[in-house]
């Protein structure tokens, strides 16, 4: 499976993107913000960081890249798209996602790991997680707070479009951190191909770090292209 | 003709707004107890060639559901002025 890993002015975390999808059995390569093709791959990852300074509103301005109009067909197609952090919000802005990311509630930047538990097992991101897993992995946001109109957040729960959810943990470290609605961390688009989420699995994709608790985003990435193709 | 436009956006009326809420606390703390309801929003001003400021109003609005505003999160009021800035 070729996964491509967009690279916008700002972007980071994108050569650890590239490693656990390779860790996972797959190869990445990078495309440019600028470029007007996925240039035939079968899979996108939106990386992390800090696309356009967060000028105006964190994506706000990189959802307007010539890429993102390739993003939206291989979307529309079905193929699988994963927006990791700043990812997540340029999904959210380009409307490819429901709902948007605003600062965390109590204004800090936080750079932790946090306990998620995984809802959804259906997405081409997931899967090879059991269901209601917890998995200890990395946020690094200021703007991570998920909100949503009530009638949206009510669809999402109802079509099981919530796919990451801060949990409940030991006293070490709080749950929801940033004060999302319905501690949402993650979500999907209705079909499932579309997910993104503030964590950061591909900081902790590989034991040598202690916990390679993300690396499984990446299995069940692989996973699904090798039983798409059967 | 160019008009001058001045956008203020504030966050959503009932979304959590953290920023607004410090501020208050701030202004509290500095003995403004008569200071209430505050929010923090942002302001944009951009000089725009239109024929009217009908024109001029109706194609910033557009800008802001397209990019300047997010929907979702925020509220936008847009107010028109002959000329370009001094």
């Amino acid at each position: 499976m070729r996964v491509a890993v967009v690279r916008f002015p700002g972007s980071n975390c994108e050569p650890e993107a590239c490693r656990a999808v390779e860790r996972a059995g797959g190869s990445a390569h990078y495309v440019w913000y600028r470029d007007a093709t996925l240039d035939g791959s079968d899979a996108v990852i939106l990386p992390g960081g800090f696309s356009y300074g967060d000028y105006l509103r964190s994506g706000a301005i990189a959802r307007f890249s010539p890429i993102m109009e390739a993003i939206r067909r291989h979307a529309a197609e079905g193929g699988p798209v994963l927006g990791i952090c700043n990812g997540f919000q340029i999904l959210c802005e380009a409307g490819l996602l429901p709902g948007a990311l605003v600062r965390n509630a109590g204004l800090k930047y936080l750079s932790r790991p946090v306990d998620v538990r995984v809802v959804r097992t259906e997405t081409p991101f997931t899967s090879a997680y059991h269901p209601d897993e917890l998995i200890r992995i990395p946020i690094g946001h200021g703007d991570g707070r998920y909100v949503a109109p009530e009638p949206v957040l009510e669809e999402l729960e109802a079509n099981g479009q919530v796919v990451l959810r801060y949990a409940e943990t030991p006293a070490d470290v709080p749950a929801n951190p940033n004060g999302s609605l319905r501690a949402i961390a993650g979500v999907c688009n209705p079909a499932g191909n579309v997910v993104g989420m503030m964590p950061h699995p591909e900081r902790l994709a590989d034991p040598a770090l202690g916990s390679d608790a993300g690396h499984r985003v990446f299995v069940s990435l692989l996973e699904t292209g090798i039983a798409a193709k059967r | 003709m160019t008009w001058r436009v001045h956008v203020r956006i504030l966050p959503r009326a009932g979304l959590l707004d953290p920023q607004g809420q410090a501020v208050e606390h701030a202004l509290a703390a500095l003995r403004f107890p008569d200071a209430s309801n505050v929010h923090v929003g942002k302001a944009i001003a951009l000089d725009v060639a239109a024929s009217s400021a009908e024109e001029a109003a109706s194609r910033v609005r557009t800008m802001c559901e397209r990019l300047l505003a997010n929907p979702v999160t925020e509220e936008f009021e847009i107010a028109v002025q002959p000329g370009e800035a001094t």
